[in-house]
This record gives C-alpha cells, structure tokens and sequence, in this order.
C-alpha cells in the first residue's frame, strides 16, 4: 500500500466513536503501519455531531482528511452521511447505520428528519452499505457495542487481519463486555460482507 | 501504577497522553492545572503514574504559582491550560520570567484555532515575546514527549520558565510514541534562600532585567543550532518557513518543497533564517493564526509571503494550504446538502434545564459564564445574554445594575457554576458585597466540572486523585463574604425555584441562590436505580409543545398528518403528539409539571405500565 488510506466516522456524541477509533487506528499500528487519528472534544460531547479521521500508510503527515478525499466513511447515525458528503468523492465506500438519532430542531418540532437518506448517496454514485447496527447489538444483547459492530463492518475493506483486531478488542476492552463486543464485531464483519459485489 | 509500559514500546498517544509520558520521563515531581479542552488530559493522564503530586487548582493563575513554588524547591514542575487560561496566570508568568526556576519549569498553553470549543481563537505564540520566554512548538504527538523533555533541559540551562505551545490538532491528534528513558533534574531538591533571585521588589527586579536580557541574547544563539530548528533540503523553486501542526500540512500538500521547521517558536535563529531564504527563489510561511514568524522575518528585510495568502484565523489544512499557495482547487466536491443542524445541548436530565427554564420566565438579562450551562443561550431555552471569560457573570452583572442604577433592580440576574465560582467567580461576589450592590447571583452547583469532563474542584470534597478532602461549602462561603440571603434549592423542582428567584431578583440587597443538584452525567447518577423513567400518555396530548420548551433531548415531537391524527384518535387539526424515549430519559421529572393535560406522569404511576 503506498498510498495514505483516509478513514472518516462520524456520528453523534456519546456513540463510542471515540472508542471505535481507537481500536481502528491501534490495529493500523500492530499491522505496521504509521497512523495518525484526530477528532475534536468539548461541545460535540452534548448530543453533538462528532468526526474521527483516522489516516494510516507508510508514512502520514497531515492528521486531517482533505475534502473529497475519504476512501472509506463509516456513518453511526444516518443523517450524519450526508452532512460530510463533501468529504467523499465517486469511490469512496460508505457504511451508514440505519439507526436515526434525532437532532433537537428535529425533536423539538421546528425542523424535519429527511426521508430519502440513502437514496440521496446512492444517486450521486457511492457505494453505500446500510446497516442496522443498533438492531444487530440488540441482538446480541448489549444495545452499547453498535461501535463494535461498525468497526466490524468496516474491517471488512482494510488491508487489516482479524486476528490484530481481536488481540486489540481483547486488550482495549473490560473482560466483562469483551465476548459482546467481539460478538459484535464478527456479526458487522458478516453482514457487510454478504452485501460486497466487488471482489 | 496503570500507566506501566516499558521503554521501547511503541503506544498510540493522544499530543497530550504524550505530555503525561514526558513530564513523566522527564522527572516532573509536582503538577499543577485547570481543565480547559484542549489541555484537559494532561493532568488527567498524568496523575495515573506514580510518585507525581498533580492537582487542579481554582485556576491557572493558581496552578502557575504552585508550579513555580515547586520549581524553587528544585523539582521539575509543570503547570497546563487552555489558551485563555495564560490571561489568567499572566500576571506570575511575566515576573517568573525574572525570577527564573531551579528545578525546570514548563508551562503547557494548549490553543484552540477555530475555537472548537473556546470563546475565541488566540495565538499564544504572542505570549511568548511578551513575557520574554523561550517557546517550543510540536506538530505531533511524538514530538510533543520529545519536546517537553527538551523543554525542560532548556528550563535549567538557561534559568526560565518555558512555554510549550500544543493547539487542538497537536493535544487530540494521537499518533505513535515510543516509550523512552526517564531522566531527572540536576537541581537539588530543598530550601535555598536567594532573596536577589526570587523577591522581585524593585531593586532586585531591575538586576534580574539586565539578566533576562542577557538570557534572551543567548537562547537567540541557541536557536541557530538547535536540532529542531531544522531545514530539509528539497526543490529550491519553493521554500517554506513553519511551525507546530503547519508543518504537517505543508509537507502534505508540498512534499517536493525545501522546508525550515522551527521546533522553537520563540526566540528566532536570525542566521538560519538568512541562509535559508537566501537559497530558495520563493518563500512562503505557512502558520495558523497570526503572522508571528512572518512579522519577524519581515523585520529582518527578508521578503516573503504570509498571510496575504493564507488565512489569519481559524485552522489550515493541507488542502487551504494548495489552494491559498497555488490557487487550484483540487477536485470538484460533493456540494453541501441542507439538513438539519445537530447542536449540543443539554443532557437529558441535567440540572441546569430546570433553572434556566423558570429563569427564561423571568425576562431578565442574564449575564453567563463558561461551562455546560452556556448551551442554555441556545433555543429553545434562550436564556443567557452574555458570556464573556471564567468568572466575569458576576462583575458583568454588577457592572450592568452600577450604570443603570435602581432602574435595574429585577431585571439582571448572573448564573456562574460551581467550577467557575470557584475559579474567579468569588471575586465579583465580594466587589458586589463591598460596593454595595443588590446584584442576584445564580450558583448552578452540580457538584462537579461538567462541561470539560468531570473533574473535581474545591467545593466537590475530592481531588485529582481521587482522595476526600475538605470540600469547601459554597452556601458558608458566601455568608462569609458578607451575603446575608443565600438560599439553596433544587433546581428539578421549577415552582420553588421560580418563587425563590423571582424574590430574590426583587431584594434590594446581594442575594445567592444555589441551586443543588448532580450532573446527570456523574457514574452515580447514571448507575442509580430508582431513575423515575417518564412517559406520554399519548391520549391525553393535545400537541400543545409545552414540554417541548425544556429542550430535553429525551421528549420528541412525533408530527402527524390530518388522516394519522383522525385514525390515532385525535382532532384532524392536531399536528402532533410529544413522546419520551425511554431509553434516554433519565428520570428528573422536570417535564411532568410543565404538562397542564396531565399527559406526562412516571412511567411506574401509569397504572402498571411500566414498558413505556
Ligand atoms: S454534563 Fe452534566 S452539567 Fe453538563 S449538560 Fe450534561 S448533565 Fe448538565
Ligand atoms: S423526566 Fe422528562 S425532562 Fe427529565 S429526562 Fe425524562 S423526559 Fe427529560
């Protein structure tokens, strides 16, 4: 891989975006890669929108994502997909939870959810891949690991062993919570690679 | 210790999980801060490793004496903040600058460009020259161990305080840091009396002036070859001058450039800068914020391009950068589509909603501060008019009622949280006191920092650390200062609070109302058992949107059409009817009472529907 691979998530405080970045940017460096990941704190943690980029290559300089330049967008909320549209370019991949968390001009009645989400992707040609993640966690019985099922879902298109994300989950995450979240991961990985057409 | 790792490995770091790792390599014994995003971790970090004292102070000012108080007992110490918390702690940190350190001394000012959750951008490279102290700057969060190790070192040798600038992309940026050495300080620990040195009263003051000078003159020669002040030889069409996370834009979008990097951002190596701009045909510097390198290579008659180029606010990225430089826009992108914004709010549950909502009744100015509680400027609460730094609700306030007069009396009111009161609220309160005020001050004492993430302050009863201390008793506190009418209440409970405000604003004498109750986001708040879970009784909701009002991101208004309203049982003019998610609502029971059709009750009083 010579080129810097751009990862963009996004999605809304208190998703475990952060979290999910984590095990994402830690498992880029246990494959040998340099890795530099950025989001940014403070309001975004009050129901705010939030955004991870995580870049990783043989050698990575800037720890911002450009414009246009994603290879892959992970969206932990539908809505937010379209917010950073203008982060994705015709290639890039786009895995969208299906899960819709209401924004407050939306719950307080004075703005509209839009209704046509993924129709609006796919009509400007991304490869779009939805996927219910907060149904997928509930049935495995831990509604919090909808992280986990989206790193999962996005390992899927990374130059990025199973097992170095195992060894990463088994060590990031609290023994109590660990066979949830690797259940997690393994039902993401599965349901995106079911919808792949193109390898 | 938690943070056990073993030299050599190679861990992903936050910029500031970095500086925990250098303070700690570099032998720091003695830390002090307030949390400010982007600093917070730090210290956060920090105090999980063994065998360092770390605290927060009330404030930044605080946590620079202590740290300079460490220092003159010979131990390497280390005080952090956020940009704005430098004005606070300025007035140590231009004398300190006299006084010098023994053991070394590093101050972290951690700058927000594009204030991502700041109330302004500034660039505190400014401070530097203004204080007359040594600065560095990292790009990353390899470098920000590196540099603060540095940092240090340069501290002793040259007997000043040092300034290590880190801003947003530098503090939360993580990237890959390998495990280093610790090192110690070659100052002895103890108490060495050196009056000339450490008393700055005018005579002593004016010797150590002559001093600094002579330090400036030689920090000056040090830059020239000092190792991060560097030059990476490329295509000589273009030269670039930079610092900090600039860098890494520029060579992200110019890889093919011949770049001078300063690792050091105060002083400038003159000579170096002479040589490199003698070798290139182009130069260009590449900084956030102000024209500070440019400002100064200007002055040297070096002619160069800056800002007329490139943006002077917000944050750069590599792709300003290639546009501002070469005037191309890279691709064609994906426009913009209109969809609704997604603002911070309140959390559900918090007790801050219920004060601002019965104060919002009021139609009084209200005069804010910094924390969690800004978000009430937002709609649907609207209820703050300003909000200026740490602190100045109160003085604003005061101010307010000194030029109207009692023409004001009940129309002003000042809301300062608890953190905040403690930080430099409580010097307003004595000037409203001592010069005879009748200001109404709102503490919102939710027993913790909320905003920056939980921390303790003096009046939480923990610290850092997580030991129990003697909290202090803000009620106690402010009788001491001399106000006679201070009243706590509990801010859940809109009706008494609103009949104690409304008196209170009235009284023609200083008054405080606490107003008492946990974040919502504190671990035994979330944990509790007994959270009263609401629900709508869909029935009894006649879309009036009164609840709506609070703002609680746990009630959402379910819109329906004429033939969903008929077929739900409703009139076919009702637009909609309120509902609470269960899963977010976290039981505070601010919004039952706002319902006059009685449609909000506890879940566990609706007859035994317990489901929601
Ligand atoms: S963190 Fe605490 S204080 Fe801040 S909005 Fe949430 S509940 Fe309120
Ligand atoms: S009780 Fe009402 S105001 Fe309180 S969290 Fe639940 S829905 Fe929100």
């Amino acid at each position: 891989m010579d080129k810097v691979m751009n990862l963009f998530l996004c999605g809304v405080g208190g998703q475990g975006i952060l979290l999910a970045s984590e095990v994402i940017s830690s498992a880029c460096i246990h494959s040998g890669f340099d890795v530099k990941q950025s989001e940014v704190h403070g309001m975004a943690q009050r129901g705010g929108s939030v955004i991870s980029h995580i870049r990783f290559g043989e050698k990575v300089y800037s720890p911002l994502i450009e414009p246009g330049d994603a290879d892959l967008v992970v969206s932990f909320e539908l809505l937010e997909a379209l917010r950073y549209l203008p982060y994705m370019n015709s290639n890039t991949r786009v895995i969208v939870n299906t899960q819709k968390i209401l924004p407050a001009p939306v719950a307080t009645g004075m703005d509209t959810y839009p209704a046509d989400v993924l129709d609006q992707l796919k009509q400007r040609k991304l490869s779009v891949f939805p996927i219910d993640a907060f149904d997928i966690a509930r049935s495995i019985g831990e509604t919090r690991a909808v992280n986990m099922v989206l790193v999962g879902a996005l390992s899927v298109f990374l130059p990025i062993q199973e097992n170095i994300f195992m060894q990463v989950i088994e060590k990031r995450i609290p023994e109590k919570i660990r066979k949830v979240n690797i259940d997690a991961f393994l039902k993401g990985k599965e349901t995106v690679r079911g919808m792949r057409t193109d390898s | 210790m938690k943070n056990k790792k073993n030299i050599g490995d190679k861990v992903l770091f936050s910029g500031n999980e970095a500086l925990a790792q250098g303070a700690f390599e570099a032998g720091v014994r003695v830390a002090s801060g307030y949390p400010g995003t982007p600093s917070t971790e730090i210290l956060e970090n920090l105090s999980t490793y063994e065998g360092i004292y770390t605290e927060w102070a009330p404030n930044e000012k605080v946590a620079l004496e202590v740290a300079l108080g460490a220092s003159f007992a010979g131990a390497r110490a280390l005080a952090t903040m956020k940009h704005v918390g430098l004005n606070v702690a300025a007035d140590p940190l231009f004398t300190a600058a006299y006084t010098g350190v023994k053991g070394g001394l590093v101050i972290v000012t951690a700058d927000d460009p594009e204030m991502h959750s700041s109330q302004n951008e500034q660039d505190n490279r400014n401070y530097a020259y203004a204080a007359k102290v040594p600065m560095l700057e990292p790009s990353d969060a390899t470098e920000a161990k590196e540099f603060l190790k540095i940092a240090y070192r340069i501290s002793e040798e040259f007997d000043t305080p040092v300034l290590l600038r880190t801003t947003t992309r530098v503090a939360h940026v993580k990237g890959i840091v390998t495990i280093g050495e610790t090192e110690s300080s070659k100052a002895t620990l103890g108490i060495e009396k050196m009056p000339e040195k450490f008393v700055m009263l005018p005579a002593h003051a004016r010797k150590r002036r002559g001093e600094l000078e002579k330090r400036m003159g030689r920090l000056r020669e040090f830059a020239e070859t000092f190792p991060e002040n560097r030059i990476a030889w490329a295509d000589k069409t273009r030269g670039f001058i930079t610092s900090g996370v600039s860098y890494l834009y520029v060579k992200e979008a110019f890889p093919e450039a011949s770049v001078l990097k300063l690792g050091m951002a105060y002083p400038f190596p003159d000579r170096l800068i002479r040589d490199f701009a003698a070798q290139v045909q182009e130069l260009i510097i590449v900084e956030e914020l102000d024209p500070f390198i440019e400002n100064h290579v200007k002055a040297l008659g070096i002619s160069c391009k800056g800002k007329e180029l490139i943006p002077a606010s917000g944050e750069l990225n590599s792709h300003i950068l290639r546009k501002s430089i070469t005037g191309e826009s890279v691709r064609e992108l994906f426009a913009p589509v209109p969809i609704p914004m997604r603002p911070p709010n309140l959390c559900a549950g918090c007790p801050h909603r219920g004060i601002f909502h019965a104060i919002s009744k009021l139609k009084v100015f209200v005069a804010g501060d910094i924390g969690c509680y800004t978000l009430a400027a937002l709609k649907p609460l609207s209820s703050m008019d300003s909000c200026v730094c740490m602190g100045a609700s109160i003085g604003t306030a005061f101010g307010m009622e000194k030029a109207l007069g009692k023409e004001s009396l009940g129309k002003i009111v000042a809301v300062i949280g608890d953190s905040t009161f403690m930080h430099s609220g409580i010097t307003g309160l004595i000037d409203v006191v001592y010069n005879r005020g009748f200001s109404t001050v709102i503490i919102l004492d939710n027993r913790t920092t909320g905003m920056t993430g939980h921390q303790p302050n003096p009046s939480t009863g923990v610290t850092l650390g997580g030991d129990l201390s003697g909290g202090i008793d803000i009620e106690a506190l402010c009788r001491a200062i001399g106000v006679k009418h201070v009243t706590t209440v509990n801010p859940h409970d809109h009706e008494e609070a609103g009949k104690i405000l409304k008196q209170e604003i009235e009284r023609p004498e200083p008054s405080v109302i606490i107003t008492k109750a946990p974040c919502a986001l504190l671990p035994e708040m979330k944990k509790r058992k007994d959270k009263n879970i609401h629900r709508v009784i869909e029935a009894n909701c006649t879309g009036c949107r009164s609840c709506l009002r609070i703002g609680c991101p746990a009630i959402e208004w379910v819109p329906l059409t004429p033939e969903e309203a008929k077929q739900s049982g409703y009139k076919e003019t009702q637009k909609g009817h309120s509902y609470i998610n269960a899963v977010m609502c976290d039981g505070c029971g601010q919004c039952a009472p706002l319902c006059k059709f009685k449609a909000i009750v506890a879940a566990d009083q609706d007859n035994g529907n317990k489901n929601g």
